[in-house]
């Protein structure tokens, strides 16, 4: 038993590099050897799904906000990906625009890449409207008049001069706008266009926050909601085309598990020697 | 007077667009959209005023010859390039300018690698410090592990009972706690928005009353 206690008492203090050795190793080897974990679709993802699904193709277009920036964008990036696959696939004209001045770069890279792959053309099919400043007077803004926030797009087209622009003066005109953030954005839409202006939102935000955003997808305030790479990769199984997220998925498994196991093995060696030490007090 | 008129125009602006909602009327509606313009141009100074307190912190430290004054010059040396090339440079508007590219190239790898760091903390944290020494931590670690495990393939294929308990855990307590707490900020929020309408609240104004 003795043993067995030193032991448990030398793993408690093992050097947490260690730790970092194994994190990595479990990053990483999924990466090259996937395990192909089947992905099961929770509603919220099939609301958002069927949201987009629902939308007409050529007709009214989809706002998308990508409000992330270069730190969530591995959780995040996965879903615009997957949400614009989705909307151009069926015809959906897509604004996009940002709230973050971070957020300028990703969405740009974003909706370049996914136009680039189904040939869709700017000011036809997308217009990337570019960042204002001012979260809450720009959505507020938004539901008064668009072109009154963003006179111009982010290439400096008057908007009055960009085709997919004609007929869209306010949220009146967009059936569906969706944010993607790893910050609050995603309530700031709950709180200043879908309750004022009763404009219907959907959201994807990172792992940690999706927690936060429940009670609006439970009220209804929220259409859909993707929740970190899961949300991703759950996506991604409904469109029919696995990319990172699903890729992701594996490593994350992985991760969850080894966390786990840790957590059971530092109670485990806390207890075993906690209860040593009490029998050791007994006996002096 | 100083500060009777910054106390009238808050509780004059306050009032209108609280009342605003209220009232559909077309002068209203246009007074209100004039207002939210006024908004975004005076947030917009906030950048502005971020970037001038920004630099002044960072020319102390050079001056002052402060022993990680290294880091401001990296500072000033970024600032100023991305600055230059974002206002100067002929083809800042085009996807691959040199603005985009280092962004794309610098910014989003330095912001990944910090985030990702995380994981790494979090597991180290998570064996030497998530003890199931009461009944409270016992409970929150068994909720954690089984959200974790929710959350992720793995978890459907131990048990399709997993993801049930995720949701429920997620759909049920979360919720509750959740729509406890926001309904608690709503109120101090409504409760300050109105301290400073009345101007109970003036730290605002700056100042020291």
């Amino acid at each position: 038993m003795a043993s067995v206690t030193e032991f448990f008492e030398k793993f408690l203090l093992i050097d947490r590099r260690w730790i970092f050795l194994a994190i990595a190793i479990a990053v990483v080897i999924p990466f090259f050897l996937p395990l192909g974990l089947p992905v099961v679709v929770t509603p919220p993802v099939q609301r958002l799904y069927d949201a987009v699904d629902e939308l007409e193709g050529g007709g009214s277009p989809l706002l998308l906000s990508i409000d992330y920036t270069p730190a969530t964008s591995p959780e995040l990036e996965p879903m615009s990906t997957a949400l614009l696959r989705h909307a151009f696939g069926n015809g959906v004209r897509v604004i996009v625009m940002t709230l973050h001045p971070a957020g300028y770069g990703m969405a740009e890279s974003a909706i370049l890449a996914a136009a680039e792959e189904v040939g869709a053309e700017y000011g036809k099919d997308f217009v990337f409207l570019g960042f204002k400043p001012g979260t809450s007077a720009v959505i507020l803004g938004l539901g008064v008049n668009i072109s009154n926030v963003f006179p111009e797009d982010a290439y400096g087209t008057p908007l009055s001069e960009i085709p997919l622009m004609e007929g869209i003066r306010n949220y009146d005109d967009i059936p569906l706008l969706i944010s993607l953030a790893g910050w609050s954005a995603s309530e700031a839409w709950v709180y200043y266009a879908h309750q004022p202006y009763g404009q219907r939102v959907g959201g994807g935000v990172t792992a940690v926050m999706a927690t936060d955003l429940y009670p609006y997808l439970d009220s209804g305030q929220l259409v859909g909601l993707l929740g970190g790479m899961r949300g991703a990769a759950e996506y991604e199984e409904l469109i029919g085309q696995h990319g990172s997220g699903v890729r992701g998925m594996d490593s994350q498994s992985v991760i969850h598990i080894l966390i786990i196991i840790l957590i059971i093995l530092g109670n485990l060696a806390y207890f075993v020697t906690r209860r040593q030490r009490k029998l050791a007090g007994e006996g002096t | 007077m100083r500060r009777r008129v910054p106390l009238t125009l808050c509780f004059i602006a306050g009032l209108f667009m609280a009342v605003q909602y209220f009232i559909p009327h077309h002068n209203v509606a246009a007074a209100y959209e004039r207002l939210l313009l006024w908004l975004q141009t005076l947030l917009a100074f906030a950048f502005l005023l971020g970037t001038v307190s920004l630099v002044r912190v960072h020319y102390h430290k050079v001056r002052d010859r402060a022993p990680d004054r290294g880091f401001s010059i990296v500072m000033f040396v970024g600032l100023f390039l991305m600055l230059g090339l974002g206002f100067f440079h002929p083809s800042h508007h085009a996807p691959n300018s040199p603005f985009n590219r280092m962004f794309l190239s610098v910014q989003v790898p330095i912001e990944a690698t910090m985030f990702s760091l995380l994981a790494f903390y979090v597991a180290s944290a998570a064996f030497r410090a998530f003890r199931a020494r009461t009944l409270e931590a016992t409970l929150l670690l068994v909720a954690a592990a089984i959200v974790m495990l929710g959350r992720v393939p793995v978890g459907d294929m131990i048990s399709g009972k997993i993801p049930e308990a995720t949701r429920w855990i997620l759909e049920v307590p979360n919720l509750a706690a959740k729509r406890g707490i926001m309904i608690g900020v709503g109120l101090g929020m409504m409760a300050t928005a109105l301290k400073i309408m009345l101007g109970i609240e003036r730290a605002w104004m700056g100042g020291s009353d």
